[in-house]
Order: structure tokens, then C-alpha cells, then sequence
């Protein structure tokens, strides 16, 4: 269904279908009530005749009425729908939510594009394999209020999500949000990571997503390789004959105890694979364990999963921290985690960023240290020596390689100046 | 003795110095349209209340008598008249409303109410507009009030002043208090009257002391009589004509909030932040300085972040000017701050400190605000942290009209705090999908040339007129862009800049600046 040849063939089928047309359906999404904010809900009835008729109730009328009729009838137009009765209600939805929520409802009522997607997503430049990922910020994919400033808070990505945090009557508008999401708003740099859902729910997700270039994937219920080498291959096959290249990482979530069990394969499962992470709800809910602040119940899991991770060459990266109001306990789950190795973890509230690039940033002396081992190396390798010392102490290969990374990382960070 | 007034006359307009029409006449009385700041100084007698003999008065200081309407009669209400009340009630004030209506059961047509602020609590007042007993209202006006004004319901002009532009308006003349109507928290049959203790406590009276000495006559309101004499005393029983005791002047549980609470909201909260970081890194922040925040969401989150940062560098205030909170407070006892030189009072905790730290002083819009004082301390504050509902390009700020024309806010202290070393609007880059920095503000309600910073999520703009401070925050790690480049970003996010909605040729209230000049026009909406 990927190709342009599908894709037109489809469109020609629904402009042959006049007659299924006329026939009135109605369908609404979004979201409306007093507390609904920076989003819209919508009703489209169609009918026989009579053209489009837009009603239009919503508190930024006098400034983007215009702007939403059109919106409306345009995107009614793209899906070959030429009369039809519009109720919206708006608390100051954006123009991609407009769109996205308009689009939903008429899909809910058996419509298709019959025009092209409007291609193109926001002009974002692929993300490194290897970078920085400490702080990774969740946005429920079915609220739009909280998009579009995600980015000023700097967190290194931000995930939108399909899954856990989307009711399962919501995934076809959650999806189109979420798309709407990618081509319009600007991250402002941050890595742009989706959650799909399981397969197979997982291959819609990423169908609708991959034209919009996520920078990453994540997989959740990791179980198996097959399960991961399934959402590359599906990933690929939606890549071919889109215009733009962009690579799409993955970061598979282990879940469960047999995922724990196959954490390697699973990191190792395809090239696209950059890092592996842990969600520890579910993961206590299989244990029949109860989550605690120290974390103790998931120590063996975690350490499992950094070793897996290391061991394929990916990074490890920590679940969330759940009590938003303690910042302090925070800080010290992410230093406990940064000594265990991991290199990130989730956030779920953007208070949370900061503290959580605190805890991973290597100390100054660490730096200052590591910044000294690397310039002995540099100068042994310099004068073809084969033994790097620092004063009168010898230096270990290894001891030099965790130099060199730390320093890199610390560059990634903004904690050293100059190259 | 108010102009005569009838049916609504056609206004005849000009233009002012920042390009705006305005009203020459304003319900009867002419007016000289804003000059620019400081172009405007009166010269006259400042206005005064008629000499009075304490022959007149009871010997034995005992002014009571038995409820309103006896005093308003006593008084010699009559239709025409304008009558004031405070606002440090706020919405729990039941007094205002039993003055008017008390005047109301006396047969009073036309008159003008003149609070420091009115509230949601005093719609009825729009029932008492449709009986003709209030004619129009001087005075901030949001809600219902605001609704009913800006769609041009009300018979005069509203007239929008700011606390200190009050003062200036009754030590002018420009208006004349026929009865002050003054609810006290506590008060003596003498007239001595505090706000800081009793069952309706308020903490400061300050915004009822002009009333107090410059109307023809006072009527004060309690709940809470205490045996003469009543101290300590805002308002002195020297300037009291009546005593009324009443059952009850408010509802405590909306005179203050039990904690005033710091937003919620990860945006405002890293507006807040940038707001402190400015402060600091522009050097504002040093030993011996001073400060303003209100007692909203990004100022009480701003006032946190200071406070960090004053600790972790070890500066202290001299003093810090309010609306208090718990916030202050605790600077204060904490020795972050010599004085709380204190406003209105916010919370609880508010209340109880000024009832009990000296270093916690009561003050009064001349104090802080007058045009007409020898001086003010407005000037005196080395920053101030505001809000606005809009900001243009030329750095002009609009506060009292929504982006739609209508009028949602009063001024408040806000136009005479643009008087600071350094004045910053904490505002988000847009509400819902409305833009907040815009080409020209609905409403002028404070000129370009006092506004130095606005702080947005979306990076931090200084007015150029500032290079003091674009060069102190040089090699910052602040996100300091130009205005417009910020304006740009929010209007391709929310889709092109707002059409501008139709707006009527009618005026319904005028802004004036803080000399009693006319700054701006509220339109018919």
C-alpha cells in the first residue's frame, strides 16, 4: 500500500465511488469540555447535496475562524467530500490539529485521501547513531497541548506516544496527530522519537509515521529478535520510494522477565538497533514484585540489560522515575543508574530534564581525570610509544578507552569547551 | 458636582502621542490626551475637602449609627453622586454592594461608583446600571462588568485607572468623592480603622487612605468594633463622619487565598526562571537591591528562583515591594530581605506577618505610585516582574482588554511599576493558538518607552532603547533574540498573525496614564 501506484489506484477507485458517497455518514473526534484545551473536537455528517457548511464555535474565532473554515473545507476536499454538515468546537486547537482532528473524523466515517498527503515533514536532519540520549520526554500522542513547546524545555529527545498513554478507541487520531506533529512542529533539535504499539497494532503506527522521518522507534514488549527484525522490515518496506532519506532508529523496550532473558539478541536483533531501554511497571507487574524508589526488585533486570547492551555495542538506557514531586529522589535514581552504567533515562514531566542531565554528567574531577589520561594517550601514540603513562603510573588500555568515552560524552553535553 | 448627565453624546476624538484616539470630553468633563511620559505637569492647588469643626461631632467620639442607609441619609446622598469603596476585600467584599444598594433603597439615580477595583462578587452592580441607579463606573472592570461595558451596555464611559492614577485623580480634583464607603476589618467607634486584624482581616487598607482624607464624607463599615481606641489604625477617625457595624463585611474565605500557589505549568515555571536568570546575570540581583513581583503564577515561580539564587550567591535585599505572599514572607524571615513594603496583601501568611513584623510595612498608592507625590517609590524599585495580556514590536503593552476588544482586566499598580530601573513582562509566547507579541497592541496601556525586557519560553527580547542591558547580558547563556524574530516564530506555529476582528467606532471607557492623561480607547465590542 506503500507505493505511489497503490496510492493512485486507491484515489481512482474513491473518485469512482459517487454513489457510496452520497450516502449520509457521520462521524466525530477530538475532544471537547471545559478543561479541553489547544484542541478541537469536530462532527461531519455528509449528505446529498447542499456543499459544505461549516459551524464553528471556538474561543480564537475572531482571529482564526477564517483559518479553520478553510482548513476544514480544504482537508474535506483532499478526502472527496463535497457536502457535508461541520460542527466544530474549538479551545484553540493548532492549524495541524485542526487538520489532524478533521481527518480523523472523516476516516472514522470510511472516507479516504483522494488526494496526495501534502509530503514533506519538517526539515529535520537525521540524528547520530551514538548520541547523546539522556533525558528522553514523554508526550501523550492524543493531547496536543503539550507538543508544541516540548522542545524549549531542551530534553535531548522527545517521545511521542501511541501506546500506553493512548486510549485504544483513540490510535487512529493519536496517529494522525502524531504524524501532524512531526511535519509541523520544530523540536527545536531535540531527537523526534515515536512509541509504537505492539505488533501487530504497531504496523499501522508505522506505516502512518515513517513518511513524517521519526528520528527513532521505540518497540515496546520486547520479547525476541524476530519481533525487532519484523518492525525493521516493516520500517523498510514504508522507507521505499519515500523521497527523503532518513534513518530510523530503534530502541526496543524490554518488558518482561523472558525479555530480560533475551536482552542481547534482542539488541543485537538489527543494525538499526542504537539502544536498549527497560520499563519497569510492566516489568514489576511480571514479576509480581512491587516497584519501589530504591529500585532493588529490578537490580538484577537493569544490570542485565546494560551488559546486553554493552555487549552489542548499543546504549543502555533507564526507565522513568514516576513521582514527578521528588526531584531529589530523582537525582539519586539517576546517579544509582549512571554508575550501573546506563547513559539516559525517561522523563514524564519537563521539571524532570534538568535533574536528569545532573545526574548523568560525569563530575568535573571525572572530566579534568579523563581529560589527562587522554592527552597521555595522544602523546604516547604521538611519540609511538606503546605504554601510556600519567606521572609515574602506567595506564590500562581499557582505563583509557573509558577516558576517551567519558570525554566524548561530556563533549556531547556541553561540559567541555572547544574541540 | 458631577456634569449633568444624559443621553450618550457622539465623541469627538483626537489622536495622541503614541497614535491612538482618544476621547476630548469624557462623561462631561474635557480632557488632555497622554503626552508622553512625564510631558504632562498640572499646576494647581491640589483639591481639598470641606473645612470641618469637631464641634460638630459627638464629644465622646461615638460616630456610630444604625446601618447604611441612616448613614447615606446623613450624608445628604443625592442622585449624581459618586461614591468609592476599596478593593482589599477583593471577591469575598460584600460592602460595596450594600453601599450602592442601601443608596439604591433611598431612591439615588445616576451615580458613579468608584472603586480602587471591582470583582466577579459585584455583578449585581450591572442590575443596578439597568435601574439607573449607577450611571456609570470609574474603575477596573473584568467579568461580567467588563462584558458589560465593552459591549457598550453602560450609559457613561468607564474610566481605567491605575492605583496610583487614582490618587492623582482625587489629589487633582479630576475627581471629587461625594461618600467613601469603607469597609474596615476592625475599627472603633471613633472611625480609627485597621484591615490587619478581625474575623474579615485584609492586612493593608492603603487603597481606601485617599478616600479617607479627600471625600466629602466617609462612612466606615465593620464587623469587628473594638472599644476606641482601635490600633493600630490605617484609616484615622479624624476623617470619619459615620460608623456602621454590620454582621459581616466579607467572606474571609475569599478576602485572601489560603496559599497563593506557584503555576503548575512547565512553560510559565521556565519563564519564571529566565526571568530570575535575567535578573541576576543583567547584575540587578546585588547586595542591597530591590524587587516587585505580583502574586500570579510566573511571578510567584519567579520569586522562587530568585530566592534560590540570592542564597546561592548570598545577596540580600533591602527591601521588596508586594502584593505579599508566603513567598516573601519567608524571605523575609529568613533575613533574604530587610522590608516587605507591602501593598495589598495576598494570602494568609501575608496577613499575619503584617499584623506582626514590623519589618513588614502597610503602604499606600502615594507612598508607591502618586504622580503627585514628591517623589514615588516606583521609581525607587531596581526591577519589576509584570504580566500583560499583549506586547507589540514597539515594546507598548496592553493589560486590561483580551486580544478580542474586551475588557478583561483592571490596571492595578501595573502601569505605575513600569516606572523601575528595569521593567520585564513574564508572558507566554501565546495563549491557545493566540499570539501574545503582536504588531500593535489592542489597547495602549503602557508606552514602549518604560517597557525594557519581555520574557517569553520562547527566548527573551530587550527593548534596544536598553543597551545598558543587551550589553550586561552579553556572552549569557540566555536566549536573548530580537523581538520580531520571536513574533515571527509563534506566527508560524500558529498560522499566520491573528485577522484582526472588526472593532466599533464607539468608545466605551477610556485608559488614562498615570498623569490623568489619556492614553487609549476601549472600543465597542
Amino acid at each position: 500500500m506503500a507505493t505511489p501506484k497503490t496510492r493512485k489506484t486507491r484515489a481512482r477507485r474513491a473518485a469512482a465511488r459517487p454513489a457510496r458517497r452520497a450516502v449520509r455518514r457521520v462521524a466525530e473526534a477530538g475532544r471537547r469540555g471545559a478543561d479541553v484545551r489547544s484542541d478541537l473536537w469536530v462532527s461531519v455528517q455528509t449528505r446529498a447535496a447542499g456543499g459544505v457548511d461549516v459551524a464553528l464555535d471556538s474561543k480564537v474565532a475572531a482571529f482564526y475562524g477564517e483559518s479553520i473554515r478553510r482548513a476544514a473545507t480544504a482537508t474535506l476536499k483532499d478526502f472527496g467530500v463535497r457536502h457535508a454538515r461541520v460542527r466544530i468546537e474549538d479551545a484553540g486547537a493548532l492549524p495541524f490539529v485542526v487538520t489532524a482532528r478533521i481527518e480523523a473524523a472523516l476516516r472514522r466515517a470510511g472516507f479516504e485521501r483522494a488526494s496526495r498527503a501534502p509530503g514533506g515533514a519538517a526539515a529535520a536532519r537525521p540524528t547520530e547513531r551514538d548520541r547523546l540520549r539522556r533525558s528522553r520526554l514523554y508526550l501523550p500522542g492524543n493531547e496536543p497541548k503539550f507538543m508544541v513547546n516540548a522542545g524549549v524545555h531542551r530534553p535531548d529527545a522527545v517521545i511521542l506516544d501511541l501506546e500506553d498513554s493512548v486510549h485504544a478507541d483513540e490510535k487512529d487520531a493519536a496517529r494522525l496527530l502524531v504524524k501532524g506533529a512531526l511535519r509541523a512542529i520544530d523540536f527545536m533539535g531535540v531527537e523526534r522519537m515515536v512509541r509504537i504499539n505492539q505488533l501487530p497494532l504497531g504496523h499501522e503506527d508505522i506505516d502512518a509515521i515513517v513518511p513524517e522521518c521519526p528520528d527513532l522507534i521505540l518497540v515496546p514488549k520486547a520479547e525476541s529478535a524476530e519481533q525487532i527484525r519484523e518492525v525493521d522490515a516493516r520500517i523498510r518496506r514504508r522507507q521505499r520510494g519515500l523521497r527523503r532519506e532518513h534513518p530510523v532508529w530503534l530502541m526496543p523496550i524490554v518488558e518482561s522477565a523472558l525479555g530480560v532473558e533475551r536482552a542481547f539478541e534482542i539488541a543485537r536483533a538489527a543494525d538499526s538497533v542504537v539502544a536498549l531501554t527497560i520499563g519497569l511497571e510492566d516489568y514489576t507487574a511480571d514479576l509480581g514484585v512491587r516497584k519501589t524508589a530504591e529500585g532493588l526488585e529490578s537490580h538484577f533486570a537493569r544490570a542485565r540489560l546494560v551488559n546486553a547492551a554493552r555487549a552489542a555495542g548499543v546504549q543502555a538506557i533507564d526507565s522513568v522515575f514516576g513521582d514527578v514531586g521528588d526531584l531529589d529522589g530523582l537525582l539519586a535514581w539517576g546517579r544509582r543508574s549512571r554508575a550501573m552504567g546506563f547513559e539516559g533515562m525517561g522523563c514524564i514531566h519537563p521539571r524532570q530534564i534538568r535533574v536528569i542531565h545532573e545526574a548523568f554528567a560525569p563530575s568535573p574531577e571525572e572530566i579534568e581525570r579523563a581529560l589527562r589520561i587522554v592527552a597521555a594517550f595522544d602523546e604516547a601514540k604521538k611519540k609511538g610509544l606503546g605504554v601510556v603513562s600519567l606521572g609515574t603510573r602506567m595506564i590500562d588500555p581499557p582505563v583509557v578507552l573509558r577516558a576517551q568515552r567519558l570525554v566524548a560524552t561530556a563533549r556531547r553535553a556541553g561540559l567541555i569547551e572547544g574541540s | 458636582m458631577p456634569a449633568k448627565r444624559t443621553a450618550k453624546p457622539r465623541h469627538e476624538l483626537v489622536v495622541n502621542q503614541v497614535g491612538r484616539r482618544v476621547p476630548t470630553v469624557v462623561n462631561g468633563a474635557a480632557q488632555t490626551s497622554f503626552l508622553g511620559v512625564g510631558g504632562y505637569r498640572p499646576r494647581a492647588a491640589k483639591h481639598a475637602p470641606p473645612v470641618r469643626s469637631c464641634r460638630d461631632y459627638p464629644r465622646n467620639g461615638d460616630k456610630r449609627v444604625k446601618n447604611l442607609e441612616t448613614a447615606l441619609k446623613k450624608c445628604g446622598l443625592r442622585d449624581g453622586m459618586v461614591i468609592s469603596n476599596h478593593h482589599h476585600l477583593r471577591n469575598g467584599d460584600r460592602v460595596a454592594l450594600a453601599g450602592l444598594e442601601a443608596a439604591a433603597g433611598l431612591g439615588a439615580k445616576n451615580l458613579m461608583w468608584f472603586p480602587s477595583a471591582s470583582f466577579p462578587c459585584q455583578e449585581p452592580v450591572i442590575d443596578l446600571m439597568k435601574r439607573r441607579v449607577v450611571h456609570h463606573i470609574e474603575g477596573s472592570m473584568n467579568g461580567p462588568l467588563g462584558a458589560y461595558c465593552s459591549r457598550g451596555k453602560m450609559r457613561g464611559l468607564g474610566v481605567l485607572r491605575s492605583h496610583g492614577g487614582r490618587w492623582q485623580a482625587i489629589q487633582d480634583g479630576e475627581v471629587h468623592i461625594d461618600i467613601a464607603v469603607i469597609a474596615a476589618p476592625s475599627a472603633d467607634a471613633f472611625g480609627n480603622a485597621d484591615g490587619s486584624h478581625g474575623p474579615s482581616a485584609c492586612g493593608s487598607l492603603g487603597f481606601a487612605l485617599a478616600d479617607s482624607i479627600y471625600a466629602d464624607h466617609v462612612i466606615v463599615v465593620t464587623d469587628n468594633l473594638v472599644p476606641f481606641p482601635c490600633v493600630p489604625w490605617q484609616i484615622q477617625g479624624n476623617n470619619v463622619d459615620y460608623v456602621v457595624e454590620v454582621d459581616s463585611i466579607g467572606d474571609p474565605s475569599k478576602i485572601v487565598s489560603g496559599t497563593t500557589e506557584i503555576t503548575k505549568s512547565p512553560d510559565r515555571q521556565l519563564i519564571a526562571e529566565y526571568v530570575a536568570r535575567f535578573i541576576r546575570d543583567a547584575g540587578i540581583m546585588r547586595d542591597g537591591f530591590s524587587f516587585q513581583a505580583g502574586a500570579g503564577g510566573i511571578a510567584l515561580a519567579f520569586v522562587a528562583h530568585l530566592r534560590d539564587m540570592m542564597r546561592e550567591a548570598g545577596v540580600k535585599a533591602r527591601f521588596v515591594r508586594g502584593g505579599s505572599t508566603q513567598y516573601l514572607v519567608d524571605m523575609l524571615n529568613e533575613g533574604l530581605t530587610d522590608y516587605i513594603l507591602d501593598g495589598q496583601t495576598f494570602d494568609l501568611a501575608g496577613v499575619r506577618s503584617i499584623a506582626e513584623n514590623p519589618r513588614h510595612m502597610a503602604t499606600t498608592p502615594f507612598t508607591s505610585y502618586s504622580y503627585h507625590g514628591k517623589g514615588n517609590f516606583a521609581s525607587m524599585v531596581d526591577a519589576v516582574v509584570l504580566g500583560a495580556t499583549e506586547v507589540d514590536v514597539r515594546f507598548n503593552a496592553n493589560v486590561v482588554t483580551h486580544s478580542d476588544g474586551m475588557l478583561l482586566h483592571g490596571i492595578g499598580g501595573w502601569q505605575n511599576c513600569l516606572d523601575a530601573g528595569c521593567t520585564v513582562l513574564a508572558v507566554p509566547a501565546f495563549r491557545d493558538r493566540i499570539p501574545v507579541i503582536v504588531d500593535e497592541v489592542t489597547t495602549v496601556c503602557g508606552p514602549g518607552d518604560l517597557i525594557d525586557v519581555i520574557v517569553t519560553e520562547r527566548g527573551i527580547a530587550i527593548n534596544p532603547r536598553r543597551k545598558d542591558l543587551l550589553r550586561a547580558v552579553r556572552g549569557s547563556s540566555l536566549p536573548i533574540r530580537p523581538i520580531r524574530e520571536i513574533k515571527a516564530e509563534v506566527e508560524a506555529i500558529v498560522g499566520g498573525a491573528p485577522e484582526r476582528s472588526a472593532r466599533g467606532d464607539e468608545p466605551v471607557a477610556v485608559v488614562k496614564w498615570v498623569d490623568g492623561t489619556v492614553l487609549d480607547t476601549v472600543w465597542r465590542v
